[in-house]
């Protein structure tokens, strides 16, 4: 009960932790203009589970991305955490996973977590305990002086949202994390980060492009369209906080999956 | 050791076709002789002949091999026994100063090649980190980097022997500085590549915890650039040791491999120039291997895993 009611205190109090208005993005290319985002405005609010659906070319990882500071909009504004993304990024406000787990084979587990902390200047005692914690919450403890090679790829993706959560920034940034990994090892890992969501209570912005998985995991569902990209639907989740792997199977889901569908292909008749 | 075979097929093989073409470009001169002493030559004679020459066109393995061991632990113990009496210190260093040693002058050529390999590597890094960081030196660097390689360093040499003795130097200085014009251009071409190995995303990585350009340096570029930078000194050391030996063939009056080959060439004595040309692959062998010994400790140490 507590855990299910918590959120909601959260939820009213805070406002929006990443606001988007109008935001415009276009790609010069040899080609012409390609738009990557038109006009895009969302509101995210503290604690949200957020997913960005849509086919490629839809813009998803490119708003992800304008979030982080990593491509610069060229139109419109967005804030995070009340600030500039560059602002945003200098202050460390969030932390991101990208596909691949990018883990350094020269490091250690330990060691990989650690880069972030070493280069934001974190005392050597403090990076000790914050290593510790943060692989207490992906369920790694006792692999801090393993290599990555010596660890499968979930195990590695595991460590590197381990790496992402280390400096404790409350928002975290997830581009399509679980893409490269099979099913089995994916349902795992889903389960794990609603249970890490749960208790850390950050926000996230998670994209993919599974039905499924934005679906369990998210409280909104951004769905997105291409040429340009743009965000056709957001749909907002009617299942509880607490979720099971069962939940799958529940008419709710299912629905919610199939309305999940249904925006997509309204977003896409033109193509098909 | 499943290489073991192919391995011993291949020198043999080498080894037979050696001996055959000692026969073939020997046999001139033993015609010659049998022709002025007015007799015949039976083949087995013949043989004999060609692989037991003075001063071959081709000495035969073990002749270059019995030359080696004549100008260096031969040398050596003789060098000792004639000074038997004299105090143990002045013993040491009279086998050491034997100017007919080849040890002696394995050691001059080595310690040139090592200094210039030193040279070389430190003087490409920075080269390379210049370019990797700095757009105007990766325009106005690399033609030049490339074009002192087209230059045939025989002709370059003399001249930075002449410059560099003009300004007072000279030595082991000129030839090491000869072997590091050869050596830094490999350790350039690969720690410019090994520099710019990490990927677009891992340097979004490092934007996105506000990384600056030295810290993306040392944590992230330079690890990575480690297995490029072993190639690169494995050709450069063989590299730098081609530069010593062009070195000693303009300053031959120091000793070395390359005055050894020089001097061989002077009298004809192909022996020479075979048993000094012999070393120096040895020692290129050696330098190399332990090059890739030093790469595989590190690239262990570091979980590379090939």
């Amino acid at each position: 009960m507590m855990a299910q009611n918590q959120p909601d205190t959260t939820r009213t109090q805070a406002g929006a932790v990443i606001s988007a208005s109008n935001l415009s993005l276009t790609f010069e290319t040899n080609d012409g203009p390609v738009h990557a985002l038109k006009d895009v405005d969302l509101t995210i609010n503290k604690g949200e589970f957020v997913s960005f659906i849509g086919p490629s070319g839809c813009g998803k990882t490119t708003f992800l991305r304008v979030l982080a500071d990593l491509e610069q909009p060229t139109d419109g504004t967005v804030s995070v955490n009340g600030m500039t993304p560059r602002e945003a990024r200098r202050k460390r406000a969030y932390g991101f996973v990208f596909q691949a787990a990018g883990l350094y084979p020269w490091r250690t587990i330990a060691g990989n977590i650690k880069l972030p902390l070493e280069i934001m200047g974190i005392p050597k005692a403090e990076q000790k305990q914050l290593v510790e914690e943060v692989l207490d919450l992906v369920h790694l403890s006792g692999f801090e002086n393993k290599f990555p090679w010596q660890l499968s790829g979930g195990m590695q993706q595991r460590a590197s949202i381990a790496r992402a959560l280390s400096f404790q920034a409350d928002i975290l940034l997830m581009d399509e994390p679980f893409g490269a990994l099979d099913e089995i090892v994916r349902d795992h890992l889903n389960e794990q980060l609603l249970e890490l969501w749960a208790k850390t209570n950050k926000t996230i912005g998670f994209v993919t492009h599974s039905i499924p998985e934005a679906v369990y995991l998210s409280t909104k569902i951004v769905v997105m369209s291409p040429r340009p990209g743009r965000v056709t639907e957001v749909i907002e989740s009617p299942l509880p906080r607490e979720r099971p792997l069962d939940i799958r199977e529940s008419p709710e889901f299912l629905e919610l999956a199939h309305r999940v569908r249904e925006g997509l292909r309204a977003g896409h008749e033109d193509d098909v | 050791m499943r290489n073991f075979v192919p391995i011993l097929t291949v020198t043999l093989v080498i080894f037979a076709l050696w001996y055959a073409f000692a026969i073939v470009l020997n046999k001139n001169w033993a015609y010659d002789k049998a022709t002025r002493g007015g007799y015949e030559l039976s083949f087995s004679e013949l043989v004999a002949d060609t692989w037991s020459q003075k001063k071959p066109r081709l000495p035969t393995p073990d002749q270059v091999a019995g030359e080696i061991w004549k100008s260096t632990g031969a040398a050596a113990v003789k060098k000792w026994n004639r000074s038997e009496g004299k105090p143990l210190f002045e013993r040491i260093s009279k086998v050491l100063n034997d100017k007919r040693n080849l040890i002696r002058h394995a050691w001059l050529t080595l310690s040139a090649t090592l200094l210039g390999f030193i040279f070389g590597t430190g003087l490409g890094i920075l080269l390379a980190v210049g370019i990797v960081h700095n757009r105007a030196m990766n325009n106005s660097v690399m033609p030049w980097v490339i074009t002192s390689q087209t230059i045939p360093i025989l002709a370059l040499a003399p001249m930075i022997i002449v410059v560099l003795n003009a300004v007072g130097v000279s030595g082991l200085v000129p030839k090491a500085i000869i072997s590091a014009y050869l050596s830094f251009f490999p350790v350039v071409v690969g720690m410019v590549k090994g520099l710019r190995s990490p990927d677009a995303m891992q340097l979004d990585q490092m934007r996105t915890w506000f990384a600056s350009k030295s810290q993306v340096f040392w944590k992230l570029r330079l690890p990575s650039s480690v297995p490029y930078l072993f190639t690169s000194l494995k050709i450069g050391v063989a590299a730098s040791l081609v530069g010593a030996i062009v070195g000693e063939l303009t300053i031959s009056q120091n000793g070395g491999l390359g005055a050894r080959m020089l001097q061989g060439n002077y009298y004809g004595a192909t022996l020479t120039i075979w048993s000094a040309l012999i070393v120096a692959a040895a020692l290129a062998a050696i330098l190399v291997s332990l090059v890739g010994l030093a790469e595989r400790i590190t690239k262990k140490r570091m979980g590379f895993v090939s």
